[in-house]
């Protein structure tokens, strides 16, 4: 067997999800959370959750675009982007509400934007506990569809920032609209063009791409060669 | 090696989510964790918040003991302010053990060193007052930007002298005060609670005069209603104002009898000095019982009218901000629970009380009302 080896994106993937909680951890330590720490943190780790969400859902449309090694990192952002979503709710549940289930069930039941975070939370679990080859094995062509999820749960996310601001949208708008682009990405008739684009460059420049190597997982390759609806 | 890879990423990720939660959960982690995790232990037993009163432990019903009664003073106090302490003492050692000169960031810098002990900055129900690092650098001041914790330094250079407000409308004395007239007005100390629509409060030393004494002044006509007020508008100088988000400048409202009621409140000053830039200097109105964006800051004018005034908020989100905009836990905000709220410094929440506590004071001014749709 290989020893593990990670190539440079890999690097960087890991050590940049990494950091936003190595920050957040010290200026805690540092009492650098400012006047209302429980809320700095909660919207640190939600923000930090929902960029790593976009960056796992653009790993395909790089991919189209030709940058493939994107697909190396594409489980690990939404796993971090799951892990960081975790911490969000648990900072919620547990620091903010003092796991109070009365209010919180109130909350749920009563604040949309809460209903979209749950919801998008919720909808990640499935993704991760069949986020490993042998899952990816048993499942099948199903997987694939199953994890289409992550679509859903990347609106989820995004609405649930757009419903929390008060009233300067913009920043929550900017996420919805690279997250409009990054799902449009998988429509047929864009994902074919791209994809043709990419093939005929190749065909000029590197005629002899190792496109097929072991650069992606065959379960991965398999279900990322089928056409998205 | 794709065996591994696959390994390497769920490893990364579990550990990336459990050391946090250790850090936060278990105690020897992080100093952090060793503040939060008493209270986070006993809201495990305690699952209903208890309203501030109770907590005092003196009229609990249950059998359980405050931790106030068992725990010595210093030490409860300490968790009250267990991450401004925590974080001074860490940074303190931190810049001690670099050989840096360790700034003085006490808590009120500029309080004076006359002030009286912390009972006199209690609030009547018994809560002691904010610091004044918190009350100065946890701001909602959108003519200068929307971060609370960046308002203090936008506003520093922010001149408030000289100042005027006009006051007009249907007066029988329109007048105009400059900052000595304000002065003549009176200055005495209220300590009130001001509860934020987005959920977290403070307990603020003030120092001021009651409104209805400047009213009184100007004598409003039998006409007049309502009292409508104005921030100053000047773009040049609060960049925030150039937002397009909000229709400046900032207009606020009372009724004629709120505004006459003696807790409405002009504040001029805070823990005994100048009312600093940031909390609204030269003069900003205090509304106790309302959310805290019925407390405009920097006001230039104030005019009695016959029909309410809309406010900047009613205006940006009509359906979230009403006019009354009395503390109220019953009124849902699609965002906000207003049911509970964060005492800022403290750790749990707390039971947000109608009209923030001063019911017996004002709810007879909207008796026959239903405060669900004049919300």
């Amino acid at each position: 067997m290989k020893r593990p080896s990670f190539s440079a994106i890999q690097i960087i993937a890991h050590v940049g999800a990494w950091l936003p909680l190595i920050i957040l951890l010290w200026d805690a330590s540092q009492n650098q959370l400012g006047v209302n720490p429980i809320q700095d943190m909660t919207l640190r780790s939600g923000k930090t959750a929902l960029v790593l969400l976009l960056l796992s859902l653009a790993a395909t449309p790089a991919a189209m675009l030709g940058f493939r090694k994107a697909l190396k990192i594409r489980r690990a952002l939404g796993l971090y982007a799951f892990g960081y979503a975790l911490i969000h709710l648990f900072i919620y549940v547990g620091l903010d509400y003092g796991f109070d289930l009365h209010l919180l069930w109130l909350e749920l039941t009563e604040k949309r934007y809460v209903i979209a975070g749950f919801t998008a939370w919720l909808l990640m679990v499935p993704l991760v506990l069949t986020s490993t080859r042998g899952w990816q094995r048993r499942l099948g062509r199903r997987w694939k569809t199953l994890h289409r999820l992550a679509y859903i749960s990347g609106i989820a996310a995004t609405v649930h920032f757009v419903w929390l601001v008060k009233s300067d949208v913009r920043t929550p708008l900017a996420f919805a609209g690279i997250l409009l682009l990054l799902l449009s990405a998988r429509l047929p008739t864009i994902r074919k063009r791209l994809t043709l684009r990419r093939r005929l460059g190749a065909q000029y420049s590197k005629p002899c791409q190792k496109e097929g190597e072991s650069e992606i997982e065959p379960g991965v390759q398999l279900a990322n060669s089928q056409t998205v609806p | 090696m794709l065996t591994r890879g696959v390994w390497r990423d769920h490893t990364a990720f579990f550990s990336g989510s459990l050391i946090p939660f250790l850090a936060v959960v278990h105690p020897p982690v992080s100093r952090l964790g060793e503040q939060l995790t008493p209270f986070v232990m006993d809201r495990l037993y305690n699952s209903v918040v208890q309203p501030p009163s109770m907590s005092k432990g003196a009229k609990m019903t249950l059998p359980k003991i405050a931790s106030s009664q068992i725990t010595p003073k210093h030490i409860y106090q300490t968790r009250r302010r267990f991450l401004k302490t925590a974080g001074l003492a860490a940074s303190a050692a931190f810049l001690a053990a670099c050989g840096v000169p360790t700034q003085t960031q006490s808590p009120r810098p500029t309080a004076p060193s006359t002030a009286a002990p912390d009972i006199a900055r209690s609030d009547e129900l018994g809560n002691q007052a904010n610091s004044y690092q918190e009350i100065t650098h946890y701001n909602n001041f959108y003519e200068f930007t929307t971060d609370k914790e960046k308002v203090a330094e936008l506003a520093a250079s922010f001149a408030t002298e000289p100042w005027k407000i006009e006051v007009g409308g249907l007066v029988e004395n329109p007048m105009t005060f400059d900052l000595d007239a304000l002065r003549r007005l009176g200055r005495e100390e209220r300590v009130t609670r001001l509860r934020c629509v987005e959920a977290w409060s403070m307990v603020i030393p003030w120092e001021g005069f009651p409104l209805n004494r400047l009213l009184k002044q100007v004598a409003p006509l039998s006409s007049a209603k309502f009292v409508r007020f104005q921030s100053i508008y000047d773009p040049d100088r609060l960049p925030g104002q150039k937002s397009p988000w909000y229709e400046w400048p900032y207009i606020e409202g009372l009724r004629l009898d709120e505004a006459m009621h003696d807790l409405s409140f002009m504040a001029t000053g805070l823990y005994g000095e100048a009312l600093p830039p940031q909390n609204g200097a030269p003069v900003r109105l205090v509304v106790p019982w309302k959310y805290g964006f019925k407390n405009l800051k920097s006001i230039v004018r104030i005019d009695l009218v016959t029909e309410a005034p809309t406010s900047l908020w009613m205006a940006a989100a009509p359906k979230e901000y009403g006019f009354y905009a009395n503390v109220n836990p019953e009124v849902s905000h699609p965002r906000w629970s207003q049911r509970s709220e964060r005492r800022i410094g403290e750790l749990k929440r707390r039971q947000t009380l109608p009209f923030n506590g001063y019911g017996e004071q004002v709810a007879s001014l909207y008796q026959g009302m239903d405060l669900q749709k004049n919300f």
